[in-house]
């Protein structure tokens, strides 16, 4: 085949033949240009995530040794400060214990529904962590933890699954925006997010999160090309944890890996243990610090377990083995940093005890919480769907609370105790 | 000559700038000019940006090729790249885009090609435009405007002649407005962009190179003054043309066609009072009843599809509401219930001026 030299890809001769040792620019100069020039390797190196998954501190609490952690050229994770990692594990404990404590609310009843991300934990909470104050996270429906995390009232965080309103938090005081349901379309709000601060010239990095079954969706694909086309400063961080309820990962996907799916747009994908708290704080660090410095946006697949059913209305045996499930309890991302962080001499029994008054303090501030009967206002139906309710509003508005003042006039009649 | 004024803030109607706008024509060229429904809007756009620097226009082909219908012609020259720029194609990822570009801070004005390729961001517009503020008690506004030109009469092809403004108008949480008129095009996109809230903005490109003649510096001076005292027209239906004998009640491409029905109709001795709907959501029922009250009888008209749509609706809110003022039943000319037909099949399918007569005819006169 000829290709006329009209036609020649860039870093490609007339000839259509490539030089061996030709560093390929990427078709736009961008931010794949721009870290190819500052780590001196290919764009296909670059955008490709290592061989390896990141994996830093083995799941029996070991720290590996760096030529094993999976790192390389352009690859880089130095391994995070002990203050980071004490206050990771200490939300890794307050995840568990909201996790757990959610999980019997809903058994009680006092909860509608409770997606749990027990076992996820160590993803939920570098998520969190990563980010500086001014970021912005976006979470799915099995990220509360996440959101606690970043600072949301945790009886705030639990409206959505009391059922009391859809969500109970401010998203732009607290740069968190709504635990979203239907799968990846937030990640279009965390591009259109980081777009408006990058056209302000602000420095905002956006984390958008979702799971392996939502990478099969269409606004996963959308996002991710729309980020990497306007060059913004989004990380795309995907908790693998191996099922869309029931369907696992083979029938989502047969690419090499979901991080693998960052070439396809032209932006750096890696691939990290998800149970491994200290190599996702190192991954998630450097893409937040390669996003902010214009080298974004990337995808991090963070390799993990849904360890419980989807929600307490599923069951999880009719599609899987207790037996794989026991594998991944090994796998613990609370057990191997506690031993991690013992035998550094970071953690002690005061340092435990500390830890676990302070995740029990969540949990009795949620058992109180959720178990406050709080009064739903039925006008507030009408208050909110505009910003001033439309005529058609304020009669419905008045025709339910005509019927509610009947309602209890009749009440009143009938019932003499109501009548005090 | 026409001496209507709308039944609101004493805004003129189509049919009196018209009639203004010929004797103008003759005198002076200041004031009113022949102005085109496209160019309206694309000056509500241009003062729009100029105005508020948060407002940014953004979709297929509305950069350096002014869109596909020109609406969008020069503002990207106007205002830069980053104000008015093309998108990858794909309409999720717009009005995704959009709605994170609203939550901060920026009031994005967004291009759906065509009334049919907007269905792809249909999850966002359901699921997120129309429900955040609701959702987050208001702590989230969406301030964005999603222009849809739509509807048929320009003998397209399959996918680009949808009447879909049903659709949004049974989502709560979305306002819809479908202008009828140059004049209204500018006004209700300006208001448009200045809502608080979501706005799907239903442009009837059959209209699109419509004329009437406009003075576009007194609107925007208008909607200058409207914003600084706090009033505007928004949500108001306007009488098109007066009439005593029967109400026709029609929004977008349909205003037009109901105007030259009730032209007919006066040769023939029959006064037609016309009803331009504007804003379908929210419905402005007081007007469009106080004409039903008047007349006692009404023809609702629309493009779209009958069945289980805003031609229904009004049919059952002026029932409601005007049973007893009522001499015959509501009748209606819609689209059939079939798929959008084929470029040689649409003059039978839209409702015409005959179709229109003929509901008119059946209104019970002699009872």
């Amino acid at each position: 085949m000829t290709i006329s030299a009209d036609h020649a890809a860039p870093g490609q001769t007339a000839q259509g033949r490539q030089s061996p040792d030709h560093i390929e620019e990427p078709r736009n100069e961008g931010p794949v240009a721009e870290a190819v020039r500052k780590f001196g390797i290919t764009a296909e190196d670059y955008m490709l995530p290592a061989r390896h998954q990141i994996q830093m501190v083995d799941q029996d609490g070991n720290l590996k040794p760096h030529s094993e952690q999976g790192a390389e050229p352009g690859h880089e994770y130095p391994l995070p400060g002990d203050e980071e990692l004490l206050a990771a594990y200490e939300q890794l404990v307050v995840g568990r214990r909201v996790n757990d404590q959610n999980s019997a609310l809903v058994r009680q009843g006092r909860m509608a529904v409770y997606p749990s991300s027990h076992g996820q934990e160590a993803c939920q909470v570098a998520a969190a962590l990563c980010l500086s104050e001014g970021d912005w996270l976006f979470p799915t429906y099995r990220d509360s933890v996440a959101v606690m995390t970043r600072g949301v009232d945790p009886v705030q965080t639990m409206t959505l699954f009391r059922g009391d309103w859809h969500s109970g938090y401010d998203p732009a005081k607290h740069k968190v925006g709504i635990q979203c349901t239907p799968l990846t379309t937030q990640l279009l709000h965390a591009v259109g997010v980081a777009h408006a601060a990058k056209l302000r010239g602000e420095d905002t990095v956006v984390l958008a999160m979702c799971g392996d079954g939502a990478t099969s969706e269409g606004d996963f694909h959308e996002a991710l090309n729309f980020a990497a086309v306007f060059h913004l400063p989004v990380v795309f961080f995907v908790q693998n944890n191996q099922y869309a309820i029931s369907v696992p990962l083979a029938h989502q996907s047969v690419a090499p890996s979901l991080a693998h799916k960052a070439v396809g747009y032209g932006m750096a994908g890696e691939r990290v243990d998800g149970n491994d708290v200290v190599a996702l704080l190192a991954v998630l660090d450097r893409a937040v610090k390669l996003a902010r410095e214009g080298s974004g946006p990337l995808l991090v697949e963070a390799h993990t377990y849904r360890m419980q059913a989807h929600t307490n209305a599923d069951d999880a045996t009719r599609y899987r083995q207790d037996s794989e499930v026991a594998q991944w309890v090994a796998r613990d991302p609370l057990t191997r940093m506690r031993t991690y962080l013992t035998d550094k001499g970071l953690l002690d029994d005061d340092g435990e005890s500390r830890i676990a008054e302070k995740a029990e303090a969540v949990a009795t501030q949620l058992r109180n919480g959720l178990s406050d009967d709080v009064p739903v206002d039925p006008q507030d139906l009408f208050k909110y769907v505009f910003s001033t309710p439309t005529p058609q509003l304020k009669e419905q508005s008045a025709l339910l609370a005509d019927e509610l003042a009947r309602d209890a006039s009749a009440g009143a009649s009938t019932n003499p105790e109501s009548a005090k | 000559m026409s001496t209507a004024t709308s039944a609101v803030n004493g805004n003129v109607s189509s049919a009196t700038a018209r009639a203004a706008a010929s004797a103008a024509a003759t005198a002076e060229a200041t004031g009113p000019q022949p102005v085109t429904m496209a160019k309206a809007l694309n000056t509500a756009m241009a003062d729009a940006m100029h105005a508020d620097k948060s407002v940014l226009v953004f979709g297929e082909d509305v950069g350096m090729l002014g869109g596909v219908f020109r609406i969008t012609d020069g503002l990207t020259k106007t205002f830069g790249e980053q104000r008015c720029f093309d998108t990858p194609l794909a309409e999720s990822g717009i009005v995704g885009m959009a709605v994170g570009m609203a939550m901060n801070g920026m009031r994005p004005v967004v291009e759906m090609q065509f009334d049919a390729f907007a269905y792809p961001a249909f999850q966002q517009i359901v699921s997120h435009v129309a429900k955040m503020h609701n959702r987050t008690k208001g702590a989230l506004k969406l301030p964005m405007v999603i222009r849809v030109p739509y509807a048929g009469g320009i003998g397209g092809v399959e996918h680009h002649c949808d009447s879909s403004e049903s659709y949004y108008a049974h989502t709560a949480g979305l306002k819809v407005y479908a202008p009828a008129t140059v004049a209204d095009a500018y006004r209700m996109l300006r208001e448009a962009i200045d809502s608080d809230d979501p706005v799907m903005f239903m442009e009837p490109k059959k209209l699109y190179w419509s004329k009437d003649m406009v003075d576009l510096e007194a609107l925007r001076d208008q909607h200058a003054a409207n914003t600084a005292a706090g009033t505007s027209t928004e949500g108001r239906a306007a009488v098109a043309r007066p009439g005593t004998d029967a109400t026709l009640i029609a929004y977008g491409p349909s205003v037009p066609t109901a105007l030259a029905a009730a032209a007919a109709a006066a040769e023939e001795g029959r006064s037609l009072e016309v009803i331009d709907v504007r804003s379908i959501v929210p419905f402005d029922d007081e007007t469009v009843c106080a004409s039903v009250r008047k007349t006692g009888r009404a023809v609702v008209i629309a493009e779209a599809h009958g069945f289980a749509s805003v031609s229904s609706e009004i049919v059952a809110r002026v029932q409601e509401r005007c049973f007893h003022h009522l001499a015959a039943p509501i009748r209606r000319v819609t689209g059939f219930d079939v798929p959008y037909p084929a470029p040689k099949l649409e003059h039978y399918y839209l409702p015409g001026v005959d179709r229109i007569l003929d509901a008119v005819d059946d209104l019970q006169w002699e009872d």
